[in-house]
């Protein structure tokens, strides 16, 4: 069956793109690290800054200025090396990528090419509880590019009336973290994808090595995809890959999935009608959800990669690396193990945090405070609810660990209940405070007035004089109709268990 | 302008012992220089801008610290001309191409950044083949330099700014960079010293690169000691170049004073076949041999050696250094600084026309053919055939040289395989103008130093041959030492330096006055 996406691409059905193809992905990440300075000058590198005032003249590629090596770089590019089980080369060289583009100042990029610092590397990714061995490639070191900003009604660079850029950002060091194909993902391919990449991002939050905020561009994925023609069941033989298309710049998780199931989905639909991928790049557009066509990356592109003349080799010492290696936080797996034993979580509430992508989150929760199980409810229940219904990640929601801990905190003090909890994280998303602030402003907390509840209590008696005969007849689960009138008069602010109390003593 | 008292003919070493001894002052001399390239450089044209302000203010400047008792350097006050290759901060660099036309650097080459340290007023840029891109300085984009020898033949080239600046009297001293020869030759052309350090012993921070694996910064000058003098104030470690060697520059000024002694007894000097035979004119290699001979009556212990690569060093040069070239040369585009051409009936053109416009404007033909040769030999699939094949070569290169160490302290040969052609004689033959760059090119390619000094007039035509010296990496000191025993040798044999035989400059040849500080090229 096939559809049509918003920009008039053919679609074939998800069901039917698994029956006829295997997908194979492959993942580019550039991570950009949170060294002071640049890679190959001494500019800062924070995000934000005016337009062109971090720049000098090696960073804007001015005629006769020249790179010296950012050692904290290279010592990062180790370290994340390190944590993705890769070799880290004895001796390797930056090479020059040439090519021109107005947004690159020397109109090469100084890169590495065949000499990468850490080389074949693996993570095993989770998936419902299902384990990939993603396979790593390589992760190599570079610069980043500066940023073009196209002035005109389009935003594009086609019929833009005029482009700016802005060079703080050009000469940012970038590791770019690319995988073998993966294979054998099969209709999990889209989860594999994002969860390859939200369990490198935690990798790297972990490390300290970067910001790691894809909204902010420090963390980037480039998602290659191509199908190859289902071999039967039961054969051992792998069919060749197909033609792979490369979707630039996919900005968040959620992203990564959609783009590598649409991109499965377009392919099958020109596969299934005859026809034939073009290799290129595509651009993902996230409010649409769909890929464009961008330039055509024909194997003809061709970068005449040249070792960087400028720059000495770099021959990171096996000792440095030893002790690097020493630096490295906990194994993820390790650690997942360590947490559930220490949360008594059962393997499915383990699973489905993760799966949320929410163990970050509540483990830094339970640090400030909160149980294990108070803050699981928390970031499952509630707020990964809403982290769906906004179509974000869960850690992009705008809540923080402290903010859940503290609401957790007013609950076990008695102060609110998990229903008000509830108009308290309201309150949080709108940017009214900090939890206390919320239930002050809006006047959530639980009433203590022992008169006002008394007399609602009184009130509900009254108006329901069969369930009280029920109660004084000796059946109290009745009682809970009764509480739930209390509570509606006082608009959800009692104590329950208060108000319980109170009924079974007046009809006692 | 007040009487020129100064005299402008001697070393930069006498000079600074002048002003040491309180017989002259910078403002002075600086003064004598300008008056020289106001009288001399319209027929010359070694210098693309002038800065006499700016030279007359440093000049005043080192007065003051000598009158303080407290001169920065040896050579505090004694002027210098600087290749247009250099950035120098406030100054027009241009590298003698139309497409940086205009552009002033907001930095200073670390090079130029020491000379200002040391004390050495700047005179001005000189000119120079575009992008160093050439033996004859006939590819500058705003004209060529004259060999005053005669001035209707070259002065060498890439540097032919700076060594025809020095052969005129117009700069006792001048900084050249030399990727295949572009110090050397000019020297050997006319009559001068020019000297190309070790790879890494000089920064190249701030030189618009040709070939980042070959370019060197050294020293232009009329002896042997005023070049080790100024290799001093510029050599040495420098963080901001990574291919910099972290090592004291040496005691180069006392090797030549040393050499000057005459004494070169247990030093074996190796005669390399390859790069003394054909293809030499015949007036060159009678100059190299009498020299030879002066270096045994010296005490030296000549022996032959073989560098069997060494032919096909031209070829290997042919490809590494274009290949480099053609990526250094892409960031001229255009949109950050330099020259913008917009193309001819486009409407709206865009960033890519803007750029295709501008290199078909701002390169000139030379410059083109090394774009066009280097971004071939680095394509795929002809990549590991030529570029990878020329790195090969190099290291071939490299043990020919390290084995001929064994046996020989310093290798010798005529620098350049003939005097100065006339101009217009080679330009249309690309091939004919590269081979007069067969025996310094082996030089860069290994990244070990060579001088060149004058050995006399051929006979054919009276015009300057050069003797090239080269010694092992971070040997620079054998250079100097070498060099300044032969230059003594000759002097004594000749009765002074060599450039007392030049013609003299009739200022009536120029092209008429040029008014200081308004010589870029666009007055041109
Ligand atoms: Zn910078």
């Amino acid at each position: 069956m096939t559809a049509t996406s918003a920009t008039g691409d053919a679609l074939l059905s998800y069901d039917d793109v698994l029956a006829a193809y295997d997908p194979a992905l492959g993942l580019e990440v550039h991570v950009e690290l949170n060294t002071a300075s640049k890679m190959f000058c001494g500019c800062p590198t924070e995000f934000g800054a005016e337009p062109n005032t971090q720049v000098c003249p090696t960073c804007l590629g001015l005629p006769g200025a020249m790179p010296v090596v950012n050692g904290k770089a290279v010592e990062s590019a180790i370290r994340i090396g390190l944590a993705l089980n890769c070799e880290i080369a004895e001796w390797c060289r930056f090479a020059r990528k040439n090519y021109f583009y107005p947004d690159m100042p020397k109109n090469f990029q100084t890169s590495q090419y065949d000499e990468p610092i850490c080389f074949e590397g693996w993570m095993d990714v989770e998936v419902d509880g299902e384990t990939f061995r993603v396979e790593i490639e390589r992760a190599h070191m570079e610069e980043d590019t500066g940023k073009s900003l196209h002035v005109g009604t389009s935003g594009r660079i086609h019929g833009a009336d005029y482009s700016l850029v802005d060079y703080n950002r050009a000469g940012i060091p970038l590791i770019e973290i690319v995988t073998k194909p993966i294979r054998g993902a099969g209709e999990r391919a889209p989860e594999v994808a994002k969860a390859y990449v939200a369990q490198l991002r935690d990798l790297i939050v972990a490390l300290g090595v970067s910001d790691a905020r894809m909204d902010q561009g420090s963390i980037r994925a480039d998602v290659n995809l191509s199908l190859a023609p289902k071999v039967s069941a039961g054969s051992t033989a792998e069919a060749p890959l197909g033609t792979r298309t490369e979707t630039k710049n996919v900005n968040s998780l959620r992203s990564v999935e959609r783009a590598v199931r649409y991109e499965m989905q377009r392919h099958a639909a020109i596969l299934a009608g005859g026809g034939s991928i073009l290799q290129e790049t595509r651009h993902w557009h996230e409010d649409t959800g769909v890929t464009t066509s961008g330039r055509e990356k024909s194997d003809a592109e061709d970068y005449r990669y040249f070792p960087e003349p400028d720059l000495v080799p770099v021959a990171p010492s096996r000792e440095w690396v030893e002790e690097l290696r020493g630096t490295l936080p906990e194994n993820p797996t390790q650690k997942r193990a360590r947490l559930q034993a220490e949360w008594g979580f059962t393997d499915l509430e383990m699973r489905d945090t993760v799966g949320a992508g929410a163990l970050s989150m509540v483990e830094e929760t339970i640090a400030a405070g909160a149980s294990p199980q108070a803050a699981r409810k928390w970031w499952l229940a509630e707020l990964a609810r809403r982290a769906n219904d906004a179509g974000v990640e869960l850690a992009e929601l705008g809540v923080t660990p402290a903010q859940v801990a503290g609401v957790q905190a007013l609950v076990d003090a008695g102060s609110i209940n998990d229903k008000l909890a509830r108009q308290v994280f309201d309150g949080l998303l709108a940017g009214e405070g900090t939890p206390e602030e919320v239930v002050e402003k809006r006047g959530l907390a639980i009433v203590s007035d022992e008169g006002a509840l008394s007399a609602a209590v009184d009130n509900a008696i009254a108006a329901n004089p069969d369930v009280a005969q029920k109660i004084r007849d000796g059946k109290v689960a009745a009682a809970g109709a009764l509480i739930g009138a209390v509570m509606k008069e006082m608009r959800g602010q009692a104590d329950a268990g208060r108000v319980r109390e109170l009924i079974l003593e007046k009809l006692a | 302008m007040t009487a020129i008292t100064c005299n402008t003919r001697v070393s930069a070493a006498e000079i600074a012992g002048a002003l040491a001894r309180g017989e002259t002052s910078s403002v002075e001399v600086t003064r004598a220089h300008l008056h020289n390239i106001e009288r001399h450089d319209g027929a010359v044209h070694a210098y693309l801008h002038v800065d006499a302000e700016g030279a007359l203010a440093q000049a005043a400047a080192a007065d003051e610290r000598r009158a303080n008792g407290a001169p920065a350097s040896a050579l505090d006050g004694v002027p210098i001309a600087v290749k247009d290759v250099l950035a120098t901060s406030g100054l027009p660099t241009t590298c003698g191409s139309k497409i940086l036309q205009g552009w002033v650097p907001p930095y200073d080459a670390t090079v130029v950044a020491r000379l200002k340290r040391a004390g050495l007023p700047i005179l001005g840029k000189t000119n120079m083949d575009e992008f160093a891109m050439g033996s004859s300085t006939e590819h500058s984009a705003y004209g060529p330099t004259r060999n005053p020898w005669d001035l209707d033949r070259i002065p060498g080239g890439s540097g032919g700014g700076s060594a025809a600046a020095v052969a005129s009297f117009q700069a006792p001293l001048a900084l050249g960079t030399d990727t295949g020869g572009s110090i050397r030759q000019p020297g050997a052309v006319t009559g001068t010293v020019g000297m190309k350090p070790t790879y890494g012993g000089v920064s190249r921070y701030g030189l618009v690169a040709m070939a980042n694996s070959l370019d060197q910064v050294g020293p232009v000058s009329r002896t042997v000691l005023d070049a080790a003098l100024l290799h001093e104030v510029i050599g040495g470690h420098d963080p901001l170049d990574s291919t910099s060697i972290d090592q004291p520059v040496g005691k180069l000024a006392d090797a030549a004073r040393r050499g000057a002694e005459g004494d070169l007894s247990g030093v074996r000097v190796g005669v390399i076949t390859e790069l003394s035979g054909e293809g030499y004119q015949a007036g060159v290699l009678a100059r190299f041999q009498e020299s030879l001979d002066l270096l045994v009556e010296a005490g030296a212990e000549v022996v032959e050696v073989s560098c069997p690569s060494f032919v096909h060093a031209l070829a290997a040069y042919y490809l590494v250094m274009p290949a480099e070239a053609s990526s250094n040369l892409a960031k001229f585009d255009a949109m950050r600084y330099g020259l913008r051409v917009l193309p001819e009936g486009v409407e709206n053109p865009s960033a890519e026309e803007v750029m295709r416009a501008t290199r078909d404007a701002g390169f000139g033909d030379e410059v083109k053919r090394r774009i066009i040769l280097g971004t071939y030999a680095l394509s795929s699939g002809y990549y590991d055939a030529f570029y990878g094949q020329a790195q090969k070569v190099r290291t071939l290169i490299g043990r020919d040289f390290a084995a001929a160490f064994e046996t020989a302290d310093v290798l010798v040969s005529p620098t350049a395989p003939t005097t100065a052609f006339k101009l217009g004689e080679k330009l249309d033959d690309p091939i004919a103008m590269y081979l007069n760059d067969l025996a310094t090119i082996p030089a860069n390619l290994a990244g070990v130093p060579g001088i060149s000094i004058p050995s006399g007039l051929a006979d054919e035509d009276g015009l300057p041959a050069g003797f090239q010296v080269l010694a092992p990496a971070l040997a620079d000191d054998r250079c100097y030492r070498v060099g300044a025993a032969l230059e003594a040798a000759l002097e004594r044999k000749w009765g002074g330096p060599l450039l007392d035989k030049a013609p003299g400059l009739d200022p009536s040849t120029g092209s008429g006055q040029v008014k200081l500080d308004q010589r870029n090229g666009d007055a041109r």
